[in-house]
């Protein structure tokens, strides 16, 4: 049989969805972003939400995250995207928010935002992506980045002497009553992408039941800061992140 | 009954990261010799014949460049 | 025959936002204002007009919900004093950027730092000259009473939608702690989501598939559109400057010296004023409603006539600075202020003015 054959639009079994704009991204080749963003667009596109959903996008390269998902979105300042997704659930209880924030956005420079958001309980969606490195300034060391590792402010390697332990914050989120789900999650093959993708539609139905937060980690990769290739950047992931930030459900209720 | 897949890969906008290459189960997949008008090796169907279809592909694709087409046979 | 309650002037910031069709409060404790929350609380405006208040973890996260809030075409305010107003200036900054329409009150406190939780003028400059980062101005509107407390929120708002900008009361601990009649203007309801819709176009209700996405950011990496940008707010300044100064005029027309004051400065003034008249100096006042856009053009045009001018403030001389600015050299500009919380009778004004002359 000829693949002529089989390339005929009833056989189409997966195509780009249309929540996803057809610009080409800004990120590095093989950067998680693009992984998520798509699986963002798809549980969009799935739940039929596009006119309810509003973003709010972060400062680093997720920055330009309204580029690419056909949405209302708003851009925050550095850490404080989970106050915006708080006014904006609050003032439209019937939208579906959420945020979308980076380890230094999220667990750096915005953790009171993050924190205080989790523990009102407020009904949105936290995607909050962990690649252990400040990707857009050019690879310096984050609150995430693991002991050991090289970056371009830990050129030795981080000491935790000298800056301290990789911050978990995933697990004081989970510890935070206002959370109903909080999960750890990875895109590096198809299984997990897929695992991934459940567990963001399970944040959004969550946001529409009133239970509280949902906020999904998506241990990821910055391959062009942690100078590797793409796929070596994955399996430093499954080798090193994974047993820092273990895969699976802290909290599901 | 068997599946047979084939994909189309927007050569453009693949920015040939072999993140599809190491995902595919039956090794269909490799990165073209050839450049897109950005320099980078897209990724092509090497082996036509085995693709099954099964989207793995697709779904770790970060710029979302794969469509996947698959029939029974 | 209207309703004239007693009331604070952080009490009438709070009862004017409910009854002019706020839908959001947004703000954190501090010294002299917290009455506005707590007011807001007491009422419990949610159970009426539906209107949001919430006491946010910090300054910096309240005026990051005003731009959440603002960036959904709804309105929304928040109150602080001169430290909190520190903090609020990083998203003051993106709020200016992004052109969002919100209301910031800053009950001024003593300062720097810590400072004092007395009554100050010194927050002048974050005001007026941006405060933030980037080259961007607030609307900012001086009350001089509780009554103006009240009646500047909605026309803040009204000011803040129609250029879509911040727009800031500065007020000051006496005017916030000061209890005075005040009039309460019949109720507004809240915009429906439609009237935001059709109103408020650029706004991220919730994109439907008749326009294109909403997107609020103040990012542009582009040179030719970051330039394009800061044109477009300037434009927008330069039109507040045509359009939008406010200001009173106090015996200034006969007058040969003229104070510059706003806030209980000019309050206290219009006594001064009062007794110098009495003494046959004629002395007029000038208060500047809103301090930006600053009445300049009224201080071009009364300078002919003058032989001096003073500022007046519970500052080191702030708004001297613009005074001076718009006098250009043609007069002498005189001082005077008090630091510490000191509000300084109108006799120790006089006598101030009376030695600036003198001299």
């Amino acid at each position: 049989m000829d693949v002529k054959d089989i390339i005929k639009p009833e056989n189409m079994v997966y195509s780009k969805t249309p929540v996803l704009t057809s610009t080409t991204m800004h990120y590095c080749p093989g950067c998680s972003h693009g992984t998520v963003h798509k699986l963002i667009a798809e549980v969009i596109e799935e739940m039929g939400i596009q006119e309810k959903t509003i973003g709010v996008s972060p400062v680093g390269c997720a920055v330009f995250a309204y580029n690419y998902i056909d949405i209302d979105w708003q851009q925050a300042a550095h850490g404080r995207a989970p106050a915006l997704a708080t006014a904006t659930k609050r003032l439209h209880p019937e939208k579906y928010v959420f945020t979308y924030q980076g380890d230094g956005d999220l667990a750096s420079i915005g953790t009171a935002e993050i924190m205080h958001a989790c523990n009102r309980g407020e009904n949105i969606v936290v995607i909050f992506i962990n690649n252990g490195i400040y990707g857009m300034t050019g690879g310096q060391m984050a609150p995430t980045t693991l002991i050991g590792m090289k970056t371009a402010t830990s050129p030795y390697g981080r000491d935790a002497k000298l800056h301290g332990m990789p911050l978990k914050i995933t697990n004081l989120i989970a510890q935070l009553e206002g959370t109903c789900y909080v999960t750890r999650q990875a895109v590096h093959n198809a299984a997990a992408a897929r695992k991934t993708k459940r567990a963001i539609r399970k944040a959004f139905e969550n946001s529409a039941l009133g239970k509280g937060t949902s906020f999904v980690e998506v241990v990821s990769t910055c391959n062009s800061g942690w100078k590797l290739s793409p796929v070596a950047a994955n399996e430093w992931m499954v080798e090193n992140m994974f047993p820092e930030y273990p895969m699976g459900d802290l909290k599901d209720r | 009954m068997a599946l047979r897949g084939a994909i189309v890969v927007d050569t453009e906008k693949c920015k040939g990261c072999s993140v599809c290459v190491v995902n595919c189960p039956t090794q269909t997949i490799a990165l073209a010799r050839e450049v897109n008008s950005k320099g980078y090796n897209y990724a092509y169907m090497a082996s036509p014949e085995s693709c099954t279809g099964c989207t793995n592909c697709a779904t770790v694709c970060p710029d979302t460049c794969i469509t996947v087409y698959r029939i029974k046979v | 025959m209207a309703e004239k309650i007693l009331m604070k002037g952080n009490e009438a910031i709070a009862h004017a936002a409910i009854r002019c069709g706020c839908d959001g409060y947004f703000g954190y404790p501090i010294t002299p204002q917290s009455e506005v929350m707590e007011t807001l609380m007491e009422e419990q405006p949610w159970e009426t007009t539906g209107m949001v208040v919430l006491q946010a973890e910090s300054e910096t996260s309240s005026i990051n919900m005003l731009y959440g809030g603002a960036s959904c075409g709804k309105k929304v305010m928040t109150s602080s004093s001169s430290p909190g107003l520190s903090l609020m200036c990083e998203g003051l900054s993106y709020l200016a950027g992004a052109e969002l329409p919100c209301l910031v009150v800053n009950v001024v406190r003593g300062g720097p730092g810590l400072g004092t939780i007395q009554p100050g003028q010194g927050d002048y400059f974050q005001a007026c000259k941006g405060g933030g980062h980037g080259d961007y101005r607030m609307i900012v509107l001086a009350p001089a009473s509780a009554q103006e407390m009240y009646d500047f929120v909605d026309l803040s708002f009204e000011l803040a939608f129609k250029y879509r900008n911040p727009a800031m009361i500065l007020s000051d601990g006496v005017i916030g702690q000061m209890m005075e009649k005040v009039e309460l203007r019949p109720m507004k309801p809240r915009w429906t989501n439609e009237e935001i819709i059709k109103n408020m176009p650029w706004a991220t209700t919730g994109k439907t598939p008749d326009r294109k996405q909403n997107v609020i950011t103040s990012l542009a990496l582009d040179a030719a559109v970051h330039e394009r940008l800061n044109h477009t707010l300037i434009a927008k300044y330069k039109q507040m400057e045509d359009e939008d100064v406010r200001f009173e005029n106090v015996q200034c027309e006969d007058a040969e010296h003229v104070i510059v004051a706003y806030g209980c400065m000019a309050r206290i003034c219009e006594s001064t004023i009062e007794m110098a008249r009495k003494e046959g100096i004629k002395l007029g006042l000038l208060r500047p409603i809103t301090l930006f856009p600053f009445p300049k053009k009224e201080i071009n045009r009364l300078v002919p006539h003058l032989k001096s001018m003073m500022s007046v403030e519970l500052s080191t001389g702030q708004m001297l600075e613009d005074v001076q600015l718009a006098v250009n050299g043609r007069i002498p500009v005189n001082f005077f202020g008090r630091l510490g919380g000191i509000v300084p009778s109108p006799e120790e004004v006089l006598e101030a003015f009376k030695n600036s002359i003198n001299k």
